[in-house]
């Protein structure tokens, strides 16, 4: 089936229009805080005024806002807009967790190549009060409140304690397989300012940590915290005119409530969409210079990089033990550390991947650069309603000159 | 003047459940584990819902399971974020494929073989009252009961402190005698007339843990009076006193018959409730300390009226009632209401009807039974289900 779409261009369904004429631009960061006395409004507020600062923009230039957060209530999006008085054409809230940054990039650009809109601010913010974190378990869905939180009310830790014995027993990883993970991470998160966590991690204390749902310990869990991430999507000609370092999009996907039948989750909706994930863009998983994996546990990078082709199925465990993952070593991951390094502000993990690959790809670095990066892809994933990730998204993005 | 220590208040699990899910609790509160069934496809699915996942039908009903399925994964909860399982981990969950099709998180019995294994998942009310799944191993072991996380569901008199409200009646001796057969600590057994020497009592004396007290529950004073000497020791409270005429309500003089039922029936119920309830509700909800269970020996006349024991058939209906607003008084403290609605007993009261009658020792096992499965209403049979 043909669809026409304007006068000069046709697109065929199933062969989405690339991203060419489109941007991403002026990525922030609020700084993450353990917990925090402010709502999440003061968060995505905070998050704003970056955006202008680092754009140049007028707050009255942005027509467009894209807003995840699970901390919000009673408010949504559209009572941000009158909270931080910003008046816009196109509004959109995807509170998606760990895949809300991909959702929101994926609806922004299209946003903007349609004319919806000129300027849309993607902002993913979530506050932490102390016991909120609690209280919202309850409150995530009908599922976890009727079938997971009474059976010992161990939170997502307890629904990845499941996966991760899982995945030990099929596939053959050890402790010491996510260890490394974990303590790759760490070291590149030594170099970004805004990491909550400070000091190195050796692999012994991430083996000998506090248990918390085995075969997890402390430092396979992250950190609950409270803080923003956001960047702007724009016409590519208007970064220009402005004069801003911007990031290319290659190519997108996205994938909710992929293979229901599955008895336990050992892999996402990627499997689905890679091929048209690097199609699209024109590359090989070779050609990645840094993936920034959904890490909220370390089994799910693992999953992330078998089903988006880096190895096969299976071969995780000795993809790890073949390479370094810290920045300046082979196959860079998470190089600002990760939420599992930063912490976790809540929907600011679901953008926290892709503002990091933004500033790698703009020479806006925070953290260390990974040299000659030309491509890097950003991951998400999340949303475990009940026994398994329903989301599942990834992006990959490059710089402006490829 | 120093306060006292404050006495800590009773914890329960998460009871918050969608309209959708209370089949299950309905179902367990009975002792069987059933699941919603898709009537236009039959698709049995897990966590319920209020359509079909599969067809988007609305024709749901809750139907038995077998619950055979395979752990596929299982984890020991070390850190919890709620304060009843922060007070009780390391705790043991699992992931079960159920061989009907849908995969559900269980708390799993500390004898079940790591993941992978074959178990069997049944459903039982936790603390707060509401329907729960435990994965138990496929062949029963020895001391099943005994698992600390199974022992927190249910209310078995194992180790645990009894009173048996009326020892008098054969109905009673048995219950005594069900209880120490199950392992109880401690049975104090009330009898309301200390001078009478009564048939079968010297026998429950010679039992280590019997010790009888004059409860008497027509006697407002004599209730609290044994309530202020046990009442905060009570893990399970039996309440077998009753008092049965056999009269409907269009014969003649049947008033002084009738309310000597309801005083104790009824009142007798109400006395106990007065001052047992705060007592054992007072205490934490900690599986081995707590108060555990208060049954209500009723009837199923309680249900609908049996017009010649027609007197006897309101005053149970009365404490049926009742026994409804101390369940729900209960809940709070994680203490069980169970009621026992039995029909026709083998004893005096119903010499008069044919067979099938209950059996007294048939009747003890029930409560015992329920007990064990932690199960809110029961309808013992006159077969004794072995």
């Amino acid at each position: 089936m043909i669809l026409q779409s304007g006068e000069d261009s046709v697109v065929e369904i199933g062969q989405p229009r690339d991203y060419a004429d489109v941007v991403l631009v002026a990525p922030v960061t609020v700084p993450y805080v353990r917990h925090s006395v402010h709502s999440a409004h003061w968060f995505v507020a905070r998050a704003l005024s970056r955006l202008i600062e680092e754009s140049g923009l007028d707050k009255a230039d942005i027509d467009g806002l894209s807003l995840g957060s699970f901390t919000l209530a009673p408010d949504t999006a559209i009572g941000l807009t009158q909270h931080v008085g910003i008046g816009v054409r196109w509004l959109d809230y995807v509170p998606l967790g760990g895949a809300c940054g991909i959702v929101a990039l994926r609806r922004a650009l299209r946003a903007v190549q349609a004319g919806d809109a000129e300027v849309v601010a993607c902002i993913g913010a979530d506050t932490n009060h102390v016991d909120s974190f609690r209280q919202s378990l309850g409150n995530f869905s009908v599922f976890a409140r009727d079938a997971v939180l009474p059976y010992g009310s161990g939170g997502p830790n307890a629904s990845f304690a499941f996966l991760t014995s899982y995945y030990m027993r099929t596939y053959g990883a050890t402790r010491e397989d996510f260890g490394k993970l974990c303590v790759a991470q760490r070291d590149n998160a030594l170099s970004y300012p805004n990491a909550l966590f400070k000091k190195k991690l050796t692999l012994d204390e991430y083996l000998n940590a506090r248990p918390i749902a085995d075969p997890l310990r402390l430092f396979d869990c992250v950190m609950p915290c409270a803080g923003a991430e956001g960047f702007l999507v724009m016409t590519r000609r208007r970064a220009a005119a402005l004069g801003l370092p911007f990031a290319r999009v290659r190519s997108t996907c996205e994938r909710h409530n992929a293979f229901p039948e599955d008895q336990i989750q050992s892999r996402g909706g990627w499997v689905l969409d890679r091929e048209h994930l690097y199609g699209a863009a024109g590359v090989e998983p070779g050609d990645i210079g840094f993936v920034q994996t959904y890490d909220d546990y370390p089994v799910m990078s693992v999953i992330q990089l078998e089903d988006l082709g880096f190895c096969g199925k299976g071969e995780g465990p000795e993809f790890i033990r073949r390479h370094s993952f810290s920045t300046g070593g082979t196959f860079p991951i998470n190089t600002c550390g990760g939420q599992l390094s930063v912490g976790q502000a809540g929907c600011a993990a679901g953008f926290l991947g892709l503002v990091e690959s933004i500033r790698q790809l703009t020479d806006r670095n925070l953290a260390r650069p990974v040299p000659g990066a030309r491509f890097g892809m950003a991951v998400g994933f999340g949303m475990i309603t009940y026994d398994r990730g329903l989301c599942s998204g990834a992006a990959i993005l490059s710089r402006a000159d490829v | 003047m120093i306060p006292p220590p404050a006495s800590p208040k009773p914890l329960l699990p998460p009871g918050a459940r969608s309209r959708a899910a209370l089949g299950l609790t309905a179902a367990a509160a009975l002792g069987r584990f059933e699941l919603q069934v898709c009537g236009a496809c039959g698709t049995v699915q897990y966590p319920p819902r209020e359509i079909c996942h599969r067809c988007l039908s609305g024709e749901l009903r809750w139907r038995e399971q077998p619950g055979t399925g395979e752990l596929i994964a299982d984890t020991v909860i070390h850190h919890s974020n709620d304060p009843y399982f922060r007070q009780r981990v390391p705790w043991r969950v699992g992931l079960v494929r159920l061989d009907a099709g849908p995969t559900a998180v269980v708390h799993l019995h500390g004898h079940c073989a790591a993941a992978p294994s074959r178990v069997r998942v049944g459903a039982r009310l936790d603390k707060s009252g509401q329907g729960v799944l435990l994965a138990f191993p496929i062949d029963e072991v020895p001391n099943m009961a005994d698992d600390p996380q199974l022992r927190d569901m249910t209310c078995d008199p194992k180790s645990r402190k009894v009173l048996v409200t009326d020892g008098r009646t054969e109905v009673g001796q048995a219950v005594v005698r069900a209880i120490i057969g199950a392992g109880a600590e401690q049975v104090w057994v009330g009898h309301a007339e200390p001078c009478k020497d009564l048939p079968g009592l010297a026998a429950l004396e010679a039992f280590a843990q019997v010790k009888l007290l004059p409860l008497d529950l027509a006697d407002s004073q004599s209730v609290k009076a044994i309530a202020s000497e046990i009442g905060g020791k009570v893990d399970i409270l039996i309440n077998t006193a009753e008092v049965h005429r056999v009269q409907g309500a269009a014969s003649p003089g049947g008033v002084e018959a009738a309310r000597a039922e309801m005083d104790i029936n009824y009142f007798g119920l109400l006395r106990l409730a007065g001052e047992f309830g705060p007592l054992m509700r007072s205490r934490d909800t900690d599986g081995q300390s707590g108060s555990a269970a208060w049954v209500n020996l009723l009837s199923v006349y309680a249900l609908s009226n049996f017009p010649s024991h027609g007197t006897f058939s309101a005053s149970k209906a009365a404490a049926l009632s009742l026994s409804q607003c101390l369940r729900a008084e209960m809940r709070s403290a994680g203490v069980r209401v169970i009621n026992i609605f039995p029909g026709p007993i083998d004893d005096e009261w119903s010499q008069m009807l044919p067979a099938p009658k209950l059996t007294p020792a048939a009747l003890a096992k029930a409560i015992v039974a329920a007990l064990r499965d932690g199960v809110e209403d029961v309808y013992p049979c006159d077969v004794a289900p072995d």
